[in-house]
């Protein structure tokens, strides 16, 4: 009130600039952790320059039909072939096999992550938590011998199982008698693998539920379950969500345990039981080998098209993530 | 100084009290003690709740109010390291006896927190109806229900165009009248509040005492508050906690108006008048 009867306030002073020195400390600091950041994201820079760079030359004479045709064909002079690359097929599969893991890991992660969160005593709590973890840490290969002799053996008879009883839908028909190394069984594998992943995710979010809404609704006599889906899956869904397409993520670009488990073939077949698929990755590791030099661009450029994949899926990921994050 | 106030609390007491009557008991403690850990923090608390009236627990900081509310309605059991003795009757039936269905406790306990914590992703109507589908209770006028829930928070008037908005987009007093109704809907015989105005500001308390009086007509009430006002203006019996660094003791209970007017303990006198806490 006095300040508006104040004749030498009456004009309205500019907003000052407001400057703080940062001490030494924390000047070398910030240098120290920035240019951590900065180096990751320049690797990743690179890495993609340079995988772009190689696989310009086949994106440019294959254009678009890299990413849609079916036929790879390195250039042969004995057998007098033209080189033609597509990785259509390939990519194909890669998602086929990729939706397959989903569709089986995340519906376990989920359950792991809830039973761990609100239903798990404490003793088995904590040892449960590190084998989950110690899961993601298992070399990929592990995976993929476990799955070849272990897993196939026992899934070629469930693949036999689910086509003689849903044998009418197309995506489980089967031409021949051919049940090993199918998509199938290349998603149960990665489910396996993507389950750590997912599981550690959505159990982070779920341990970040409000404490007064979960007292709210056990205060309203919710049960255990209703409380759950009032309150946990409400608030947590977002960052379970975000943890799905993370694994999805890994799944896309799992190289050597695929490859142990799947048959590759050049063609896109529906049926996911039949010995045949596809994986970008996998192929890669398949003809690098072997691979002359033009072969290898061919390689190259296939490589930056699954990172460009993988980058857009953890990158839808993360905004998903980051939104249930600010939300609550 | 503290005499004059002493006396206004008295004076507001006195006119609560002579308004009601009360009908019987309602819920009671008998000896209870408890725990955190190896921390005693409540010892040999016995206190009955009268039907149709407010009793209001006062008392310093830290001296186990919040923590004797919370084993009323079996919220005490959700801290890891917490423990409990002594029974709590509801109806004269022990409410930590075995094979209880501690839903249906909770159902016929219903309570309204310090920090308003409506459910942020339902509208305010399914806020107040959230109770039944939590409890898996079926009903048939369920917007009967809602209308009279809403009414008697006394929160009707000023959401019933936008009842199909979030509840976080009401006030901060509004979300808490919005839980008040939400505890309403599950039919509780007795509410507990848990310092249910300290996030408020004074309007928003003044509406809420106005709602706590209208519903103790027809339940059993039990408030925590910092607030000696409060406990004043809208309860007809108070209980006044202590802890002298162990644990949490009840040092006295009594009709209201005799807590503030008349207090036979040094310690609730000294407390009442504002000399310490």
């Amino acid at each position: 009130m006095s300040i508006t009867e104040n004749p030498a306030s009456t004009h309205v002073p500019k907003p000052r600039e407001i400057t703080t020195e940062p001490r030494f400390s924390d000047r070398v600091f910030r240098g120290v952790v920035s240019s951590g950041g900065f180096i990751s994201l320049i690797v990743l820079g690179l890495i993609s320059l340079f995988l772009l760079y190689n696989g310009f030359g086949v994106f440019r004479s294959e254009g678009l039909s890299f990413v849609t045709s079916f036929d790879w064909v390195p250039e042969s002079i004995e057998n007098g072939t033209e080189a033609s690359y597509g990785i259509g097929a390939m990519l194909y599969g890669t998602l086929v096999i990729s939706f397959i893991g989903l569709f089986f890991g995340f519906p376990l992660a989920f359950g792991t992550a809830l039973f761990l969160s609100y239903y798990a005593p404490e003793w088995i709590k904590k040892p449960m938590v590190l084998v989950v973890d110690i899961m993601a840490a298992i070399p990929s290969i592990v995976f993929g011998v476990w799955g070849y002799f272990i897993l196939m053996p026992h899934a070629e008879e469930w693949a036999r199982l689910i086509n003689k009883y849903l044998g009418f839908i197309p995506i489980f028909s089967m031409p021949g008698d051919f049940f090993t190394r199918s998509p199938f069984i290349a998603g149960l594998v990665l489910a396996i693998m993507i389950i750590p992943i997912i599981t550690s995710i959505s159990r982070e979010v779920f341990a970040q539920t409000p404490l007064d809404r979960i007292q709210a609704a056990y205060a309203l006599g919710a049960t255990r379950w209703s409380m759950i889906r009032a309150v946990v899956i409400p608030y947590g869904k977002g960052g379970v969500i975000g943890g799905a397409m993370l694994g999805l993520g890994r799944a896309l670009g799992e190289t050597v345990a695929v490859y142990t488990v799947l048959n590759l073939v050049y063609d896109i077949r529906p049926e996911i039981l039949l010995s045949a698929g596809g994986s970008v990755a996998s192929l890669i590791v398949n003809k690098f080998g072997e691979a002359n030099a033009p072969e290898l661009k061919a390689l190259m450029a296939a490589g930056f098209v699954l990172f460009v994949v993988t980058l857009l899926v953890n990158l839808i990921a993360n905004m998903i993530i980051n939104r249930t994050v600010r939300k609550g | 100084m503290s005499q004059i106030k002493v006396n206004s609390l008295a004076s507001v007491a006195s006119a609560r009290s002579s308004e009601t009557s009360s009908q019987g008991v309602g819920l009671e403690a008998r000896s209870i003690h408890a725990w955190f850990g190896q921390k005693h923090v409540l010892s040999d608390i016995s206190l009955d709740f009268y039907s149709g009236t407010v009793t209001a627990l006062i008392g310093p900081s830290g001296c186990g109010k919040s923590t004797f509310i919370r084993i009323l309605n079996r919220m005490h059991e959700f801290i890891p390291t917490a423990a409990m003795a002594g029974e709590v009757l509801l109806d004269g039936k022990d409410i930590y006896r075995s094979g209880v269905d501690v839903t249906k406790i909770r159902l016929g306990i219903g309570m309204v927190f310090q920090k308003p914590n409506p459910f942020p992703s339902m509208t305010i109507k399914e806020n107040v109806l959230s109770g039944l589908k939590l409890a898996q209770i079926k009903i048939n006028n369920s917007d009967e229900l809602l209308e009279d829930c809403l009414v008697r928070a006394g929160l009707w008037s000023e959401v019933k165009d936008r009842l199909d908005q979030y509840g976080g987009t009401l006030s901060g007093g509004q979300q808490q009248r919005l839980c008040i109704a939400r505890s309403l809907a599950v039919k509780p015989q007795v509410l507990l509040m848990d310092e249910p105005c300290s996030a408020l500001d004074p309007g928003s308390t003044l509406r809420i005492e106005e709602t706590i009086r209208e519903l103790s007509e027809n339940m059993t009430i039990v408030i925590v508050t910092h607030n000696m006002q409060q406990a004043a203006r809208v309860s007809d019996y108070t209980g006044f906690f202590l802890s002298d660094g162990g644990p949490g003791q009840l040092i006295e209970t009594a009709p209201t108006s005799q807590i503030f007017s008349n207090p036979k303990d040094k310690r609730t006198e000294d407390y009442v008048t504002g000399r310490f806490g």
